[in-house]
């Protein structure tokens, strides 16, 4: 066991792991967060997707020990306190998912490609979001709920 | 974290609730990560399964030798069969035949066949320990291909055994010698004179391959023994066939059995019956603890997938383009276990012949054994399969005698007030007009516009419709709770296709609350009543009058309330008074129950006909647009038009998704997916290997419609939709390529491999391998 402290969500934690690890299974594990879950455990379908230092990286295939120093965000730090993201509210109003397994992915996903690019086109979003899959296959609710998330964010910052 | 607001109790809102665009009732949980899937569950002091899993498609078992596995540090226990034994005497389980033993009894009869299972309180060392067991068999020979299988040469179960549930199987009882799960037979008017007397006759051979649902939650339960009984906790379509069937297998009563359901990753069908369930409760039986099995997406490949099929279809036509005859044998693959195979045999096999008018009828539809994982329900219960060759067969004939095919449909569809082929009048089924508004949206009398160099354009068109499932019951309570607000107990199970914002929006109609104010109560058989399960998209209709009529008589129980208190009639005191009033301070409980099972004759023995098939018909139709590169067999689906009829949308949002998901999953088993297999062996069984449709592979254009319609006889003129835009994808798009570049391709997926080859066959230039 190697014991590892990072941020996660804002707060200082620590964790005892061992080399083989994933993040998924320690966030989990210790810190009971399932937002970020394994499904096809290759990296390929973005179930698993955390934010690492900025940067989205598949939670089944990253290893836990990397996350020491790190600051880590997952799908479960997103709202404030009760105030739901632009992206949370509007993957809501645009019913772009049914079972919900896949929603973590999209939704952080769909942060970072907006934090990039505030205005992407269809093709930026397909290109960005290619590496998530949903099984029940709302992509067409996807799409229309990162153009909606765009504007949200845009009349945010207007306001602010 | 924060939980959402709770909603003000029941305010009198005027306006509808049914038809309303609502947002799923549990969006936030989902959109926040906290949604609760049995997959992420843990329970304290459970341990973790690996199951080591057989290598051969065929073979008896000599020894199982799992003494390093034992030895390895940290593993609690390694179970077999003998073990299972030990608990349950009698460890077969299956919704048609009592055939799968929860871990294999003295034969494998797949590769990838449970064999035994590692216990441990980490889940790698489960893992690396199940690595050490080593099995030895003496191999048999196998039998992988259903028409193959028909000929009986090879036998994967030296005898049947039917589970008595369904009367249609009891004759199959101890029959030796034979693979054959179920011959379902229909035979209408003189096919053979009908055929003699024809102007034309075709004939023409479709298959399907092997596909997988690729729920992105794999199935996984956990089973909490103790002496007063077991509590279950699982991802499952139907929590009340999971009680009753690990009843019987414990030889408990129901009530000693509780089973309960979070919300499912994805079903598609793979979640129905027993799956997980049986082998968690004999291992927490075994160990006395809570026991966690819950498969990787590599295991899903070897547990339920859906039957590939060989279709022979054989039709006459009379001189007037009339459909006069169809001949219909269909093979159903249904791998090494039955599974619900025989029921895919019957009930989507009596619609064989397609949504046409035609007097002379012969279907012969045979559910097979044969040595690769076990094939069962998967969104459209077979109808794509059937639609697939039968559409793509009634093209094939439309182009040869020179007509139109939209035409040609239209002359021969099944109109309402007409006999299917069982003899059951159409009623509520819309076919025609999702047909023309297919037509009208790919604008099929202009011409294409030709593409340029090495692309060509094409058209096509499929139709398709499916029974419901029947005989089957729904049960619902609706309890008003003395401050007026609701809460609705039912078994429906929300797997993503949005039942709980639909039976909420169902008792809000009723009650006149916002379907926002409805607790709807997660599955728990201890507490919620009976239902058939979630599966053949029969929840709006059968559990969506069992809610209707639960609510209707919580309403009733309300009025009764108040005329007891002494309010005049029309009164709009709200509920919460009136329990004050009667009972003298905020007390008591009202609760409604709803029981629904819709009328049905079951088929004739002999000649498969009935008065009554269905309580409804699903029917869709499917315009595709394609662009092919002759050069390299690539095709792109430029556009794909979804037309249903699913009476009157409860929720036109959810019905919409429903429509594209549908179809976009239709759209990878039509593209791309198909699971191979060598030797017995699933060699792709990875989401690496084995590509679902992206976001990439949407196509550029979609509609996704429903007709305007209305089912008499639904919950306000409702009716199920979750397997309806599945039908006719196929065929449109095979449909499409032929008119792209004239060649017909009789077996999915449709790879560019698969174009090429036709196309360079139609040169007279085979490709080198083929020559």
């Amino acid at each position: 066991m190697t014991t590892i402290n990072f941020t996660l969500n804002g707060e200082p934690v620590t964790a005892d792991v061992k080399p083989h690890h994933n993040v998924v299974e320690v966030l989990q594990r210790d810190f009971n967060l399932t937002g970020a879950r394994e499904s096809c455990g290759q990296g390929l379908c973005g179930c698993c997707t955390v934010i690492v230092d900025g940067k989205a990286v598949s939670g089944c295939l990253y290893l836990a020990i990397f996350l020491d120093g790190t600051q880590v965000r997952t799908i479960e730090g997103m709202a404030d306190g009760d105030t739901l993201s632009p992206e949370q509210e509007a993957f809501i109003e645009a019913g772009a998912f049914q079972c919900g397994y896949c929603t973590p992915g999209f939704i952080l996903m769909t942060r970072q490609l907006l934090d990039e690019n505030p205005d992407p086109d269809d093709d930026a979003i397909k290109h960005y979001l290619s590496g998530n899959l949903c099984r029940c296959g709302a992509y067409l609710e996807i799409m229309e709920a990162v153009k909606l998330a765009a504007r949200k964010r845009k009349g945010a910052a207007n306001i602010g | 974290m924060a939980q959402p607001k709770p909603v003000a109790a029941a305010p009198a809102m005027p306006g509808r609730q049914v038809g309303r665009a609502l947002p799923r009732i549990e969006a936030r949980d989902k959109v926040t990560g906290r949604a609760e899937y049995t997959h992420l569950m843990q329970l304290p002091g459970m341990l973790h399964t690996k199951i080591f899993r057989s290598t051969v498609a065929h073979g008896r078992i000599k020894s199982i030798d799992t003494s390093a596995a034992k030895k390895f540090p940290g593993v609690h226990r390694v179970v077999t069969s003998e073990d299972v034994r030990s608990v349950i005497p009698e460890p077969y389980y299956g919704p048609a035949f009592h055939d799968q033993p929860i871990l294999a009894i003295d034969k494998v009869h797949y590769v990838g066949e449970p064999v035994a299972a590692v216990l441990a309180a980490d889940p790698h060392i489960a893992e690396e320990a199940a690595a050490l067991i080593v099995a030895d068999y003496d191999e048999l020979p196998m039998v992988l291909d259903e028409v193959e299988a028909a000929e009986n040469k090879v036998l994967v179960h030296e005898e049947l055994r039917p589970a008595g549930t369904f009367a249609d199987l009891k004759h199959l009882k101890g029959r030796r010698g034979t693979n054959i799960a179920l011959d379902f037979k229909l035979r209408r008017g003189d096919v053979d004179r009908a055929f003699a007397d024809a102007a034309r006759v075709f004939e023409g051979t479709f298959r399907t391959q092997k596909v997988l649902h690729v729920a992105l939650e794999p199935i996984a339960s956990i089973a909490d023994w103790r002496e007063s009984g077991v509590t279950i906790y699982t991802g499952s379509q139907g929590p009340s066939f999971v009680r009753a069937e690990i009843a019987r297998l414990l030889g408990l009563p129901e009530n000693r059995v509780r089973i309960k359901v979070p919300y499912l990753g994805g079903g598609f069908g793979s979640k129905v019956y027993i799956k997980a369930e049986a082998l968690a409760t004999a291992l927490s039986m075994i160990v006395r603890r809570p026991v966690k099995v819950a498969l990787t997406m590599e295991e899903q490949f070897y547990t339920i997938t859906r039957h590939p099929s060989t279709f022979r279809i054989k039709t006459g036509i009379d001189r007037d383009g009339r459909i006069t005859a169809r001949k219909c044998e269909v093979y159903w693959n249904g791998g090494a276990y039955a599974d619900i195979g025989p029921r895919v045999t019957q009930k989507s096999g009596f619609t064989a012949s397609g949504p046409y008018d035609i007097d002379n009828v012969w279907i012969d539809s045979y559910a097979l054994y044969t040595n690769v994982p076990p094939a069962g329900a998967l969104r459209g219960f077979g109808i794509p399969q059937l639609v697939w060759a039968y559409e793509s067969h009634t093209d094939t004939i439309a182009r040869a005698l020179g007509r139109d095919p939209i035409e040609f449909r239209r002359k021969n569809i099944l109109r309402d007030g007409r006999p299917h082929a069982t003899g059951t009048i159409m009623q509520d089924a819309s076919l025609e007009a999702t047909l023309e508004r297919v037509s009208q949206c790919l604008n099929s009398k202009a011409p294409l516009v030709r593409a340029g160099g090495p692309l060509r354009r094409g058209r096509g068109v499929a139709i398709g419709i499916k029974a419901s499932i029947s005989p089957t019951t729904s049960v619902a309570n609706v309890t008003v709770a003395a401050d007026g607000s609701t809460t609705l107990a039912c078994g429906t199970v929300d797997m993503g296709q949005g039942s709980d914002t639909a039976m909420a929006q169902i008792v809000g109609e009723v009650l006149n609350i916002p379907a926002e104010s409805v607790k709807v109560l997660p599955r728990d058989t201890d507490v919620t009543p009976y239902d058939m399960s979630t599966l053949g998209s029969r929840s709006l209709f059968h559990m969506g009058h069992a809610v209707r009529l639960a609510a209707e008589e919580a309403r009733d129980k309300i009025k009764a309330l108040a005329r007891e208190v002494g309010e005049p009639e029309g009164s709009n005191v709200p509920v919460s008074e009136l329990f004050k009033k009667r009972y003298g301070m905020q007390a008591g409980t009202i609760i409604g129950t709803g029981i629904y099972k819709p009328d049905y004759v079951p088929p004739d023995a002999a000649s498969g006909l009935t008065p009554n098939a269905t309580p409804f018909w699903m029917c869709s139709a499917v315009g595709a647009e394609v662009e092919v590169d002759v050069e390299t067999g690539k095709v792109r689906v430029t556009r794909l038009i979804n037309v249903v009829d699913c009476g009157r949308p409860i929720n036109p949002k959810i019905v919409a998704t429903q429509i594209s998901g549908a179809a976009l999953m239709q759209l990878g088993f039509t593209m791309f997916e198909k699971m191979h297999i060598d030797a017995g062996q699933v060699t792709n069984a990875s989401l690496a290997d084995y590509k679902i449709p992206g976001i990439l592979d949407v196509p550029p254009i979609m509609n996704n419609e429903t007709v305007d319609a209305h089912q008499s006889n639904g919950p306000f003129g409702a009716k199920g939709v979750g397997e309806s835009a599945t039908f006719g994808v196929s065929p449109a798009i095979a449909n499409a390529i032929e008119d792209a570049c004239g060649v017909r391709l009789t077996e999915l997926p449709l790879t560019p491999e698969a174009v090429l080859r036709a196309l360079r066959a139609k040169q007279g230039k085979p490709l080198e391998d083929e020559q």
